[in-house]
């Protein structure tokens, strides 16, 4: 079997030897150009004057563009229009673009655009949730509203409540290569694109909407980024509009790179919220209603806040069955840098809110949180026959569009809307959407639960991280030390998978068998570290039956796969893993047909195994056997394609299924803090976590250590501080903190709850990128544990939760506040 | 007159090359060897780690804040280096592969430099070999499964240590005003002749002045080669260390003498900046948060300025002046500090939002040295609290001639806000640097009684 195997990440040995090239790295042609952004040193307000005289005479420098110099649309925003590559004249943050440097060097290009003598008619910024929410300063417009019964007369019938705001800050991503771009024009008027991007397609599109071409004039080729996180789903699409811009008017090479430091300033970031929260419970701690106050800091432009603020409110439940529930999300403008996608796109920060809820029960009823949390879990749905129950494909699915939804899609309103984008508009079911079977049990937007195993992965979990053992001497351990405290905390997830907007849910996958054997496999989605190239290359082994080694992955390109998604939302291996595997089946289904034919054996018994295709009693190679078809005349090239069944989404009513299904996990960390400084470290870790079928459990297993210490940071270490200015003061790793080696716990096990997707998925696997970061969340609740062990108050612990957090807590909890 | 190093085994010989350059842009852009990566461009992330030989063995750099000077007569192995002629992997790389430890990739051969430098020296604590290495990724853990497997095996024989290339000292290097010196007293004349000039030690900071500022650094002069301020000097009365001993040299020599202060120094910046920063630059380039001012300063180090044939000896708390401000004259410079052979009494506290790498919200160094149950006298210095670093007199005096108990403790309370008046900025609140000072003290008391109060010390 290729599939279920371990193998190391494709580019292993090229990472190893330095080999494997970024977009930085590709050799430029003679001549190439290198660019800068000159960038606004104020909040808000208007452009009086630039002056770029000192800029043009700067060495190196061979040209300098602003806004009117742009032949034609001057916008970068994956949704609303509202980005201009370089100011319109007026400022909307501390950092956005004024001007662009055209040099000969990097450097020249960096040193010029700090020479821009910019005259701005400054006014007073709006920085805060506080004064945006005073100003009214918002996307969309009001607040949006989810709600499953009526909350407010559960919460004021029910015989306990809790209340509180907790504040939760943004994250910035830092991939650790920046962004970068390079761009050359064609002969023919067409524009070749390098882009360090996960969306492809959103780069073609604004490229072509800049130079005003349709989108067949521009190719973008992807071949691996140095991780994005989410921060290259759209941000990077203002470098590469400058370069083939610059490349247009120049016809030379244009690349283009973000200092560390610009690239922290100009780009956005987790976006931050604030979560005030009330709900009521019983005296076990069943939550008998919750209403949640999510208030986002989206900054400046739209970008994809609103489908990051409706995840949000879709994980307000995480794992909790939530008879009444009220949900109201803010989505607030700001002057600082436009907040974008992050690994869970807003989910960690809806998740946080009910974690943040159970622990307070728990708080107020003396309890192990532990127990509040099971007392609320949904229900395990215990079925052994997974394959073919539930989602199991129904015959034709993957050729015509269902029923339910053809015709539904609104019409494109213009040529420039961003349809591939997850800031596009959505379209609505003119008849609603399914509602969730009655009796079932469902989420606060109606979609039935029908998955759930957090009751078992719980049970499991607890024993092999001997969690009860622990507890006591924790306990025993807090009842004896002064300075020293310890804690503990078991959190779940339920992640749900699919992009929210309908329609990003396809894929499509380009195949070549060669005549001598070799294939060639292309497909939408991006490399980033996920290990997405080598899952989806063992899918395309499988089906032919060869080593892995036989199928040569190629870089990412639009002119190969059109109108491709972001690599996004997990999705990358479920979509792009059954394209692939399409078009490997039409192709081996045709090979099949033809040795079949010559070995008079019905199609549907040739086998492809072991690198050996078997029709009866004859056996030949996989090499000899596309020989073979080629000198029949078969082809043995094909596109593949595929389209998740099953999810339908009302986002203004916050109704259906927008999850075809959901992926689980379950962590117990345990933490050490000291009273007189709040410092604290991560003693042991033990995960569980459900990757369905693992496609490839080393990858998997990567994804979750990584994904957990990078969720662990966001609520511990990373803090983002901006002045009353609006100037971003941590815009460097010297002043933004994630995770070090030593950071990691010292004690870290990770296990697979190794059980099929009951969803008919590749392979019955899941998806597994984004769910294991909100593994992180027990590291930050374990902290409040350690700190509730102070004293009697309840620590109310705000992230993320530095060392100075956690002293104000420490003492909060001594005044038994 | 000429640079000269060895790059992955070949000579190298460079004319008229910008003092300014960083051996990454050299490494990148001049020989389009673009496995070394750039990550921050500050020295902060490791992306960019090359493994440095000279006279004194290997140690891993970061080659973004390398400027090229400094690696007159040194060896550099990058990654393209690191694997045999054949292509055999090294052992690091093949553990890399074999237990996950690459994901995207682009911190990966910066970390496979540094594990590769610990393989050749031996050393086995990776969460400090690895400390300025960031990884996005992995969460380390596949990284040092890869780095234990890897430990233990023969450095492969193409990595042996060959002749280094001549490397006279070079008082006109690159045709311009830049200087490597090799002798303390050459330093001197140069000072004198370049009364204006800057003096770069490992160029951890004066890197990012031309990384990051993008400042034109004038006039400057390479002191890492000057064998005699190289020195770490000690005798029954003190402890002489010159100024361009390296954080690494220190840290290792203060072991016997002061452990708290090498350990506390093991948090400072990474092992890649240990390996470049000197203790000079540390003191002269004057930053009131720099970790070792207060511990120096706490254990009554003198600072030996020199000016010419001149020498003056001064306190080293009355080196700082004020912010941005220190007692250096023109032509002047710092040649060594001397630390007076004492009991051990010194604690180091240096609090971050990060226990690694990370730059101190506030640095507090204690030495109260008690006899028969009374204070008999207190040395409390502090970075981070003040404009400078800066002694704790009134809470000094609180303490002196006191009995060491609870009582004095808590009387000390409000001398600390006397001393200090912080200020508020990323890395923490003023109040959260007060009480945390404050709570400094009580530490030091409850240690001193035998108490466990780090979180390091414990284990799960």
């Amino acid at each position: 079997m290729s599939v279920t195997q371990s193998l190391p990440h494709d580019s292993a040995t090229l990472h190893v030897t330095g080999r494997a090239n970024y977009v930085d790295d590709i050799p430029a042609p003679p001549g190439a150009l290198h660019l800068a952004f000159g960038l606004s040193e104020v909040a808000k307000g208007r452009i009086l004057s630039m002056d770029l005289a000192a800029v043009r005479a700067a060495p190196g420098v061979v040209d300098v563009l602003t806004a009117p110099d742009l032949p034609f649309a001057n916008d970068v925003s994956p949704s609303a229009h509202d980005e201009p590559l370089l100011s319109d004249g007026t400022v909307h943050y501390l950092g956005q673009p004024l001007f662009l440097v055209v040099a000969t060097s990097h450097l020249a290009a960096r040193k010029a655009a700090r020479l821009g003598k910019v005259e701005i008619a400054a006014e007073t910024p709006i920085l805060t949730i506080e004064e945006a929410m005073a100003a009214n300063s918002r996307f969309e417009e009001g607040p949006r509203i989810y709600e499953k019964g009526d909350a407010a007369a559960a919460i004021a019938a029910a015989p306990h409540v809790v209340e509180g705001t907790m504040e939760i800050g943004g994250q910035e991503h830092f991939y650790l290569e920046g962004q970068a771009a390079m761009a050359q024009a064609q002969d023919d008027g067409g524009m070749v694109v390098w882009s360090s991007t996960q969306h492809p397609t959103e780069i073609q599109h604004k490229v072509a909407e800049a130079l005003g071409q349709p989108m067949h004039g521009v190719k973008v080729e992807m071949r691996r980024m140095g991780g994005g996180f989410g921060g290259k789903e759209s941000q990077g699409n203002a470098l590469a509009v400058a370069c083939a811009v610059v490349s247009a008017r120049t016809g030379r090479a244009c690349r283009m790179r973000y200092d560390r430091d610009d690239d922290m300033v100009v780009t956005g970031k987790r976006h931050d919220f604030r979560i005030t929260y009330r709900a009521g419970f019983d005296g076990r701690g069943q939550i008998a209603g919750v209403e949640f106050l999510q208030l986002a800091r989206c900054g400046w432009a739209q970008d994809l806040s609103l489908p990051v603020a409706d995840r949000a409110m879709l994980h307000a439940d995480n794992a909790y069955d939530l008879p009444a529930c009220r949900i109201e999300s803010h989505r607030l403008k700001t002057n600082t840098q436009s907040a974008t996608a992050f690994r869970g796109f807003g989910g960690p920060q809806g998740m946080v809110g009910i974690e943040r809820v159970v622990d307070h029960i728990a708080h107020v009823l003396g309890v192990d949180p532990l127990e509040v949390r099971r007392v609320n879990y949904y229900a395990d749905m215990l079925d052994d026959t997974a394959e073919g129950g539930l989602s199991a494909p129904r015959p034709g699915d993957a050729g015509t569009p269902p029923e339910s939804l053809s015709g539904q899609m609104k019409p494109a309103a213009d040529a420039h809307q961003d349809l591939a984008s997850r800031g596009a508009v959505g379209a609505v079911a003119p008849g609603g959407v399914p509602a969730a079977p009655s009796g079932a049990q469902t989420t606060p937007y109606g979609m039935a639960v029908e998955d759930f195993v957090l009751n078992g992965l719980t049970d499991r979990l607890l024993e092999t991280s001997d969690y009860a053992a622990r507890r006591a001497a924790v306990t025993a351990w807090n009842d004896s030390q002064p300075i020293l405290k310890r804690g503990l905390a078991m959190t779940p997830v339920k992640f749900g998978i699919s992009f929210t907007l309908t329609h990003l849910n396809q894929a499509g996958a380009l195949v070549h068998v060669y005549q001598d054997g070799s294939v060639s496999m292309n497909h939408g989605g991006t490399e980033m570290g996920q290990g997405l190239n080598r899952k989806v290359q063992q899918v395309a082994a499988q089906v032919f039956g060869i080593s892995s080694d036989v199928v040569r992955i190629t870089a990412t390109d639009t002119t190969k796969v059109p109108n491709t998604s972001a690599t996004a939302a997990s999705s990358g291996s479920d979509l792009n893993g059954m394209a692939v595997q399409a078009a490997c089946e039409t192709i081996r289904d045709r090979m099949a047909g033809i040795i079949g034919q010559l070995h008079q054996v019905p199609a549907a018994e040739v086998i492809f195994r072991g690198g050996e295709v078997i029709a009866g009693a004859e056996a030949m190679s996989f090499a000899d056997a596309a020989k073979l078809a080629y000198e029949n005349r078969v082809s043995l090239s094909s596109t593949g394609y595929y389209r998740t069944p099953e999810v339908a989404w009302d986002r203004i009513a916050g109704k259906g299924r927008p999850f075809y299904y959901f992926a689980y996990g379950a962590a117990v960390t345990e933490v050490v803090i000291d009273t007189l400084s709040g410092e604290y470290r991560i003693l042991r870790t033990d995960i569980l976590h459900d990757a369905g079928r693992s496609l490839n459990p080393a990858i998997d297993i990567g994804q979750i250590e990584g994904g957990y210490v990078q969720g662990a940071g966001w609520l511990t270490t990373e803090e983002l501080v901006w002045d009353d200015k609006g100037r971003l003061r941590t815009h460097a790793p010297s002043t933004y903190k994630i995770p070090a080696c030593g950071d990691r716990p010292d004690i870290f096990r990770v296990d697979l709850w190794d059980r099929p997707n009951r969803a008919a998925t590749v392979h019955r696997s899941k998806a597994v990128g984004e769910p294991p970061f909100m593994l992180g969340i027990s590291a930050f609740l374990a902290l409040s544990d350690a700190i509730a062990a102070c004293g009697t108050g309840y620590p109310a612990l705000d992230a993320p939760a530095t060392p100075e957090r956690v002293l104000a807590a420490v003492m909060r909890v001594r005044d038994g506040v | 007159m000429k640079l000269s190093f060895l790059l992955n085994g070949d000579r190298v010989e460079l004319e008229r090359i910008s003092p300014q350059m960083t051996l990454l842009d050299y490494l990148r852009i001049d020989r389009g060897l673009t496995g070394t990566k750039e990550g921050c461009n500050e020295g902060d992330c490791g992306a960019c780690t090359v493994m440095v030989r000279d006279g004194t063995g290997r140690k891993a750099l970061n080659a973004c804040i390398l400027l090229m000077p400094q690696l007159h007569g040194k060896e550099v192995t990058t990654v393209e280096g690191l694997s045999a002629p054949d292509g055999a992997l090294h052992p690091v790389q093949q553990a890399m592969v074999d237990h996950h430890g690459s994901q995207c990739g682009f911190c990966t051969p910066g970390i496979v430099m540094s594990l590769a430098t610990a393989h050749a020296t031996g050393e086995k604590d990776y969460d400090s070999v690895l400390a300025g290495n960031l990884c996005r990724c992995t969460g380390y853990a596949p990284i040092i499964r890869a780095a234990q497997a890897a430990a233990g095996g023969d450095v492969p024989g193409h990595l042996a240590p060959v002749d280094l290339p001549d490397s006279a000292a070079e008082d006109d290097l690159t045709g311009g005003a830049a200087a490597v010196i090799d002798s303390a007293d050459a330093l001197a004349d140069w000072c004198l002749a370049h009364p204006d000039g800057r003096l770069i030690g490992g160029a951890t900071d004066v890197g990012l002045w031309v990384t990051k500022r993008l400042d034109d650094l004038g006039p400057v002069a390479f002191v890492g080669r000057a064998g005699d301020m190289r020195q770490i000097t000690m005798t029954p009365q003190c402890t002489k260390i010159g100024a361009a001993v390296t954080i690494t040299e220190l840290t290792r020599a203060m072991i016997p003498l002061h452990p708290d202060l090498s350990a506390m120094l093991s948090r400072f910046g990474s092992v890649q900046v240990r390996n470049a920063a000197t203790i000079g630059g540390n003191i002269a380039n004057g930053s009131p948060i720099g970790d070792a001012p207060p511990a120096l300063i706490a254990l009554g180090a003198t600072l030996q300025l020199r000016r010419g044939a001149e020498r003056r000896t001064i306190p080293l708390e009355d080196f700082f002046l004020d912010y941005g401000k220190q007692d250096r004259a023109p032509g002047e410079f710092v040649e060594a500090v001397i630390v007076p052979r004492q009991p051990d009494r010194l604690a180091c506290y240096k609090i971050s939002k990060r226990f690694d790498q990370d730059i101190s919200a506030l640095c507090g160094c204690f030495n109260v040295q008690v006899s028969e149950g009374r204070v008999t006298s207190a040395r409390i210095a502090f970075g981070g609290m003040a404009g400078i670093p800066k002694r704790a007199a009134a809470v000094e005096a609180a303490l002196t001639g006191k009995p060491w108990n609870d009582e004095t403790i808590a009387a000390a309370w409000g001398a600390w806000d006397q001393d200090f008046n912080p200020m508020s900025d990323m890395r923490a609140s003023a109040a959260y640097r007060l009480e945390t000072a404050r709570n400094m003290l009580v530490r030091y008391y409850l240690e001193d009684l035998g108490a466990k109060t780090r979180v390091r010390e414990v284990s799960a």
